[in-house]
């Protein structure tokens, strides 16, 4: 099979049959090399991990400290209130109050105090000495004695401020909360929705029209060429007015909704034509002649040619641009916004996304944990399919 | 879930409708020029006029949702421009005469240029600087990748990860935005980044290069690779460094790819519009023509009229690109 461009592989490296010491220690530039692209790769990938390792920590500890010190303990200054004064004890002539300052067994007591000023006045086994002959004692792992001489009175129990160390913390809570609560389990459902039409579909119009625009004789092929490689870098904007003024018209003539997942699959379509186009016509005008030529002495008209040979050939082309398509429409959020309704019914990852940075801009356990989500499948598609996606790339770029 | 399974349904009508439509049209071509049963000369006749007709059959889908969803809007979007907000009344080039007096728009062809100039510059020399480092070491297929991999992440992704990144805490409290907590351990002061004029700009660009860079490394590198080892050992036999053959012997030889990179980013450019809009939507003056044209189509129930105008801008910036491409693309064909 002919292959439109050169795989990307390592093999014609001159270091590849080297051993990695042995090369190292030839050359400090080659050292330096190294430790450059180690550099890179860190700078690159440390952006999205800061983002993965953020989703998975405890959103107390996510809101208070950088994800880079999530491996150690946090210490946290936190204020809890005692039981109320209903449960007061009587012993010995003075009025307690006992609790616990958090449920969390790891949790460990540094210092505390009573008012907000000095939140961390006493250190762990001091015995505070509050107004009135109060005194508070906090013990380290979190238990609390305030005694007074008087009955404690009011409704709610007293301020305590406590300094703690905590330990680090790591789940899934938070993607189980956007799963369930925060829409991004529909929206992803509403993602595929949009995406697998918007997918398959261009690929058969396309690989049609690149075939009749590779092998077969008809006037004006030429300028049809130049018409494709000119749409493909026309700007989307060009679009988004008139198509949505012919959606809203045809919404209100036939009375339906002017945002449908039928307007936004068709849209797609129309804006991946060209790129579909150009990367099966590069790939199929490539094929080699001589199979093409064979089959129509043997008699195979064009439409025999095309469906027996010449489909089943293209399929890495074709892989190519269904991957392109996939991450482009998965992404997309001006086609979404513009062409598909913002109901919970019809509002895409990358919609939800956004709307979130407005009213979520803050908690960042829901962002994190909802932009993960929404980038697993495409980068699940990315790792898995990348060798298409690289040859896509390489026959796609005009050269 | 309904919808999923619609989706599903939808894409298997789609793709038999596709195939009844090429198999239908097909037969009926058959039926109208028969090459059997009928006199050789006939025959012959007939598969000449099928011949003819084919390849229309088969690029007719293809080229209705070219003209409906492309060709017609681009010249639609021209005659709107023309137009009032709601498109019925005809205004000549008041829009025009809006657009270039408004100082959003200003700031945002300002904006853009430096787009255009920071973007496509330090995404194609990352990439080609990257390419060439990454061929050297054995390791590189997986540092590629690593380094590619922002490519499959949305725009509105890529926004989140860096809003991250960026993320202010007021003065006195810990520092959770990588940046600032970088910044305060070298001793410097916390920033709301993303809100100072002129640097903010930077901040979003980088974004923007973070993604490309692996686009433009991937073609530099597969470039590198074609270059003619011949090329590079006769200049090791005459005494060159690995700086110089990198910039007098490898770089000549790829030029026409890095045109190609740089192009292909510029039009990305041009585009750009979901980093600004979910990072700061065009406040502290980050505005840029994209944005400012989604912005004009549903501000105040939208002006069909300036949100046009802008986008005929787009469009015009785009055309050089547009006609390189088409002569490059050209003289492909003729060279082959």
């Amino acid at each position: 099979m002919v292959t439109v461009t050169k795989p990307l592989s390592s093999t014609d490296s001159p270091y590849q049959s080297r051993g990695l010491l042995s090369t190292l220690r030839r050359s400090p530039l080659t050292l330096l090399t190294h430790l450059s692209v180690i550099v890179i790769v860190v700078m690159w990938t440390l952006p999205t991990a800061g983002l993965l390792i953020s989703s998975l920590r405890d959103k107390e500890q996510l809101a208070v400290s950088g994800w880079w010190t999530s491996l150690s303990p946090s210490t946290q200054r936190l204020m809890v209130r005692s039981v109320p004064p209903d449960a007061q004890l009587e012993e010995g002539g003075r009025y307690v109050l006992r609790g616990k300052v958090s449920d969390d067994q790891a949790l460990q007591v540094l210092a505390f105090g009573w008012s907000s000023r000095e939140p961390a006045a006493y250190a762990v086994g001091d015995v505070a000495q509050m107004r009135k002959g109060q005194t508070l004692s906090i013990s380290s792992n979190g238990e609390y004695e305030l005694s007074s001489p008087e009955p404690f009175s009011g409704a709610r129990g007293k301020r305590l401020f406590y300094t703690a160390k905590i330990p680090p913390r790591f789940g899934l809570d938070n993607y189980r909360e956007v799963l369930t609560t925060g829409g991004i389990g529909q929206s992803f459902i509403n993602s595929l929705t949009v995406t697998i039409p918007a997918t398959v579909i261009p690929i058969l119009i396309a690989a049609f029209a690149a075939y009749a625009l590779s092998w077969m004789a008809m006037p004006g092929r030429g300028l049809l060429i130049a018409l494709i490689v000119g749409l493909l870098v026309v700007p989307l904007q060009m679009s988004l007015i008139p198509l949505l003024r012919m959606y809203n018209q045809i919404g209100s003539t036939f009375g339906v909704d002017a945002k449908s997942y039928l307007g936004i699959w068709l849209a797609h379509t129309g804006f991946g034509l060209p790129l579909a186009i150009y990367l099966l016509r590069n790939y199929i005008a490539n094929l080699p002649k001589e199979i093409i030529e064979s089959a129509r002495v043997d008699g195979a008209n064009d439409f025999e040619i095309f469906t027996r040979i010449i489909l089943p050939l293209s399929f890495p082309a074709l892989a190519s641009f269904a991957i392109f398509q996939f991450l482009w429409v998965w992404n997309d959020l001006l086609v979404a916004t513009v062409f598909l309704g913002t109901g919970e019914q019809q509002m895409v990852l990358t919609a939800r996304l956004r709307e979130m940075l407005g009213s979520y801009g803050g908690n960042w356990e829901v962002l994190t944990a909802s932009a993960f989500v929404s980038m697993a499948v495409p980068l699940l598609v990315f790792f898995s399919l990348q060798r298409y996606l690289v040859r896509g790339l390489l026959s796609g770029s005009v050269k | 879930m309904t919808h999923l399974l619609s989706s599903l349904v939808i894409m298997l009508l789609g793709v038999a409708a596709c195939g009844f439509y090429f198999v239908f049209s097909n037969w009926l071509l058959l039926r109208i020029f028969p090459v059997r049963r009928v006199s050789l000369q006939q025959q012959a006749v007939n598969i000449q006029r099928a011949a003819l007709i084919r390849p229309w059959l088969f690029l007719a889908p293809a080229l209705g949702f070219l003209g409906l969803y492309l060709v017609y809007p681009v010249v639609e979007s021209v005659r709107l421009s023309l137009f009032d907000r709601g498109g019925d009344a005809f205004v000549g080039v008041a829009n025009y005469r809006w657009l270039f007096a408004s100082e959003e728009f200003q700031e945002s062809l300002l904006n853009n240029l430096l787009w255009l100039l920071v973007v496509p510059a330090c995404s194609t020399f990352l990439g080609l600087v990257i390419a060439a480092m990454t061929d050297k070491v054995r390791w590189g297929n997986i540092a590629k990748s690593l380094v590619f991999m922002p490519m499959a992440i949305s725009f509105i992704g890529a926004s989140i990860i860096w809003k991250f990144i960026y993320e202010y805490r007021g003065e006195g409290s810990e520092q959770i935005g990588l940046l600032n907590a970088v910044v305060e351990y070298l001793g410097g002061t916390a920033q709301p980044w993303i809100t100072l004029h002129f640097w903010n700009n930077l901040f979003l660009m980088v974004i923007l290069v973070w993604i490309q860079t692996g686009f433009a490394m991937v073609i530099l590198s597969a470039a590198l690779r074609g270059i003619p080892e011949e090329t590079v050992e006769a200049a090791v036999l005459d005494g060159a460094n690995g700086v110089q053959i990198f910039f007098k012997i490898m770089i000549p030889q790829i030029w026409s790819t890095i045109a190609v990179v740089w192009t292909t980013i510029t039009i990305t450019v041009l585009k750009v519009f979901d980093i600004v809009l979910a990072m700061t939507n065009g406040q502290w003056k980050t505005q840029v023509l994209a944005n400012m044209m989604y912005d004009w189509m549903f501000r105040g129930g939208g002006d069909f009229g300036r949100g046009a105008a802008i986008a005929v801008i787009i469009m015009v910036a785009v055309i050089p690109v547009m006609i390189w491409n088409i002569r490059q693309a050209n003289a492909q064909m003729e060279g082959r």
